[in-house]
């Protein structure tokens, strides 16, 4: 028999090799080698698609180019008057002719992206078309990497985090137990962790409770609220001293009364301005805000050097530690929002595991024994065809690193079912000639020449929908699409040329008497 | 095993007015239903968050319907068993954006005196999406079924292109129908299921095509129904055995698939079967109201044949340096 080893089993050999080899790691689950990961609905977990409000990003670009600006003045003993945010621009009135040129000097030397206009002695100064659209993209790009730094410290397996289209973010965090879990992990995605440093308005902070927010905008202030207490509220400059950009670490720690809370520290810069505002300003309170929440407003007894804070609010640990984190990953430079988001717990995914497998083995055991029932020995050569298929399917999505879904379930299903249709309509060419009389060679050659043409056509115009659905579906459509690809094309490697080569092989053995127990018939 | 032995071809184009008629009044019914009652979109096309809960105790559906009236943001929501008596679904029209706390946490304090559950599904798709995911799907639609007609256009005839995207229209339309008829939400995984369906359905098609073009070739009878007739019967096992297995696999991811692809296997039996029927008794009359001419295909193929040898024998010549 050996003597009759054709180039088509030779291939099918290898093929059956091939699948079986790169799909062993992704049926024992070993630690090694490439092997499929089930989709977030097989396994539990939370995706989610998040848009990002990239115009609260200009408005804080202005913002701290408002709080260089500022700065730069004081730095250099310049004296101005209103210095304010209006909308998206920032205007400033100085006092002495003089320093017009070293303002000039200033302005230009020290700020990017900015364009400065000037009226007499006033300033304006607006974000350059440019630097609006560089923030916008920025504000995207830092989110994502934000978003991913959070999660990666935060300690979770495979945390997927990326950009999605032009202003789409998609994050996926597998393996997350419970439901109070998730909520804490969305959390922590959405926080600002937007730290500030800001000057309570000492001339007028008497007056905060009878003060409208349009009022204290006029000041070139603004009114925040306690953390704990929201209807304590305080008035403050609008311009902070320093933000959490210039942060360089926080750790939880714990103050004397044993409560949790952050202790932070800034960068050489961060420290400077820190240490020049302490000593302007002893006697006066100083608000530490995250996330416009006022924390702590203590009164500076002294210069503070060394660039190191503290937030204490009534943080429980697991708050404390989500903060820490999300301040040393930075700051979102732009607030995000859901447009859609599935999440899945894990005792749902595994019931749809168990579920669809046991779909997929109870169709698989019923294909197989009616092609044995039907077709007798050149059903079992099918169905020989039909296990490698499976494992082709299996070892091409490992090689890839692909991810299996529910409906990707569905389309290994449903590949089972139209995989042996290859097989039935050879099958039915054959003995179609075999009944007209022909060699038994002569029917199989005839039978796969005969049948090729319509497997290749149906097959192929399947490939177009799959390949289209592939390309518009989303998430688990795309896994649908995929599986089912996989299983056309390897069904044309097994079910085509590799039971042609094992019938070539055989040949020998199949005589005229055998036809009922080879082809199930009787001529 | 034979259950199918070719005898004579069985005379299906005889029947085929009957049948045209019949597949003509479905349609129509079912176009009727698409344009009166309109599909019920789920939340990945409408827009609008999915709850998914399980009890430990059968679920106080009653009660979970009182405490959530209690919330506005779920004025309108839609309370149903899911499955079993232990595990309901929550529909709701509105989203949140809010990444934080959201409308799942909503339900979880909500629903905290309904008893010991577990949440186990939370679907949330923003309106913005909800239309992108429309567009795209009917783009796909589209784009699958062109990609169809200029291949099978080029590998047959225009009309063989035209009667097999006709029997698609017919298809589709039906099981549309079937949809709207037995209240299945229309979401992402159906859409994936019809366009299963397309393919499925031409799969068929062509194979019956496929043989009507072989028959074309050699049966000498010139009556284009009569070649139908013969080439349609030749195939029938192969349709009936192939339309066998697989719906009786998908009959198994029907039955014990789990409950949330009852809609795509769902749609998949009621496709699989009409996708057999349209076959025989559609898209191969089609051919012949459709005009298509035995004489002049035949014609067509022998110029074809003729201008081949015509070239092959000036190449000879060219060859062996006659020109």
């Amino acid at each position: 028999m050996l003597n009759r080893l054709n180039y088509r089993v030779v291939i099918f050999i290898f093929a059956i090799i091939f699948g079986v080899v790169f799909s062993i790691p992704s049926l024992t689950q070993s630690e090694r080698g490439k092997k499929i990961t089930l989709g977030l609905d097989l396994q539990g977990g939370l995706h989610m698609l998040l848009g990002v409000k990239t115009d609260e990003a200009i408005k804080s670009r202005i913002k701290s180019i408002a709080g260089t600006v500022k700065y730069l003045l004081d730095d250099n003993d310049i004296v101005t008057d209103d210095l304010r945010i209006e909308g998206d621009r920032i205007s400033f009135k100085i006092l002495d002719e003089d320093d017009l040129p070293k303002v000039r000097e200033l302005l230009s030397k020290e700020l990017e992206g900015a364009s400065v206009e000037e009226a007499g002695e006033s300033f304006i100064i607006t974000l350059t078309p440019e630097e609006i659209k560089r923030t916008k993209t920025l504000a995207i790009t830092q989110a994502v990497d934000t978003i991913r730094n959070r999660l990666d410290q935060f300690g979770l397996a495979e945390p997927t985090v990326a950009k999605q289209g032009t202003d789409k973010i998609l994050v996926e965090v597998p393996g997350i137990k419970s439901a109070e879990d998730e909520q804490r992990i969305r959390e922590l995605i959405a926080r600002a962790a937007h730290l500030q440093m800001m000057a309570v308005d000492e001339d007028r902070a008497a007056r905060v409770y009878t003060m409208s927010p349009a009022e204290a905008k006029k000041y070139g202030d603004v009114i925040l609220p306690d953390v704990k207490d929201e209807k304590r509220k305080y008035l403050l400059k609008q311009i902070p001293i320093l933000d959490g950009s210039m942060l360089t670490d926080a750790k939880v720690g714990f103050d004397r009364n044993n409560q949790p809370v952050i202790n932070f520290k800034l960068n050489g810069e961060g420290a400077t301005i820190f240490g020049d505002f302490s000593g302007k300003s002893v006697g006066k309170r100083m608000a530490i805000v995250l996330d416009d929440k006022v924390y702590s407003a203590p009164v500076i007894r002294e210069r503070i050097g060394g660039g190191s804070g503290q937030i204490s609010g009534n943080f429980t640990i697991n708050e404390a530690n989500d903060v820490a984190i999300a301040l040393r990953s930075g700051a979102l430079l732009a607030p995000v929002f859901v447009m859609e988001k599935r999440s899945v717990g894990p005792s749902l995914g595994a019931d749809s595991i168990k579920a669809s497998m046991f779909a997929l083995v109870l169709g698989f055991v019923l294909v197989v024994a009616f092609m044995v029932l039907y077709y007798g020995l050149s059903g079992v050569v099918s169905d020989v065809a039909l296990v490698a298929n499976l494992f082709l399917i299996l070892a091409v999505m490992s090689l890839f690193g692909a991810t299996l879904t529910l409906p990707g379930m569905a389309g290994i299903v449903l590949t089972v079912g139209m995989a042996v249709d290859a097989n039935v309509i050879i099958n039915e060419r054959i003995r179609e000639l075999l009944r007209e009389g022909v060699s038994v060679a002569k029917a199989v050659e005839e039978g796969y020449k005969n049948a090729f043409t319509a497997i290749w056509d149906a097959n192929i115009t399947t490939l177009i929908s799959a390949v289209v659905l592939y390309a518009y579906g989303t998430g688990p459509i795309k896994g649908f699409a995929l599986t089912m690809s996989i299983g056309i094309l390897a069904s044309m490697l097994t079910a085509i040329l590799g039971t042609h080569g094992i019938y070539q092989m055989l040949l020998p053995k199949i005589t005229k008497e055998k036809l009922n127990l080879w082809f199930g018939i009787k001529i | 095993m034979e259950l199918f032995k070719y005898k004579e071809p069985v005379n299906f184009m005889g029947w085929s007015r009957n049948f045209g008629l019949l597949s003509l009044t479905l349609v129509l019914l079912s176009w009727g239903l698409i344009f009166f009652k309109g599909f019920e979109y789920g939340i990945d096309f409408a827009g609008g968050t999915l709850i998914q809960l399980k009890y430990e105790k059968k679920a106080p559906i009653e009660r979970i319907r009182k405490d959530l009236a209690a919330n506005k943001a779920f004025e309108g929501a839609n309370v149903t068993y899911f499955g079993s008596d232990y595990e309901v679904v929550i529909r709701s029209k509105s989203s949140s954006k809010s990444v934080g706390k959201d409308i799942g946490d909503e339900v979880r304090s909500l629903l905290a005196n309904t008893g010991k559950f577990d949440v186990r599904r939370v679907d949330m798709v923003g309106p913005k999406i909800g239309s992108e995911l429309k567009e795209k799907g009917l783009m796909a639609m589209a784009l699958a079924i062109m990609g169809i007609l200029i291949y099978v256009s080029v590998r047959f005839e225009w009309r063989f292109a035209l009667a097999s995207v006709a029997a698609l229209v017919h298809d589709v339309s039906i099981a549309s129908g079937a949809i709207i008829l037995f209240g299945v939400e229309v979401n992402l995984d159906i859409l994936a299921a019809i366009l299963t369906l397309l393919g499925y359905s031409l799969n068929d098609t062509i194979i019956v095509f496929d043989r009507i073009r072989e028959g074309i070739r050699t049966i000498k009878d010139p009556e284009l129904s009569k070649i139908i007739d013969e080439s349609v019967t030749r195939t029938l096992s192969r349709t009936v055995l192939t339309s066998l297995t697989t719906f009786f696999v998908v009959l198994t991811l029907y039955l014990f698939g789990g409950e949330i692809i009852k809609g795509f296997s769902f749609t998949l039996l009621v496709g699989i079967i009409i996708g057999t029927y349209s076959s025989i008794f559609i898209a191969s009359p089609l051919l012949i109201w459709l005009g298509f001419s035995v004489r002049e295909y035949r014609n067509k193929e022998a110029q074809k044949l003729k201008r081949q040898k015509e070239k092959e024998r000036l190449r000879a010549m060219y060859e062996q340096g006659t020109i």
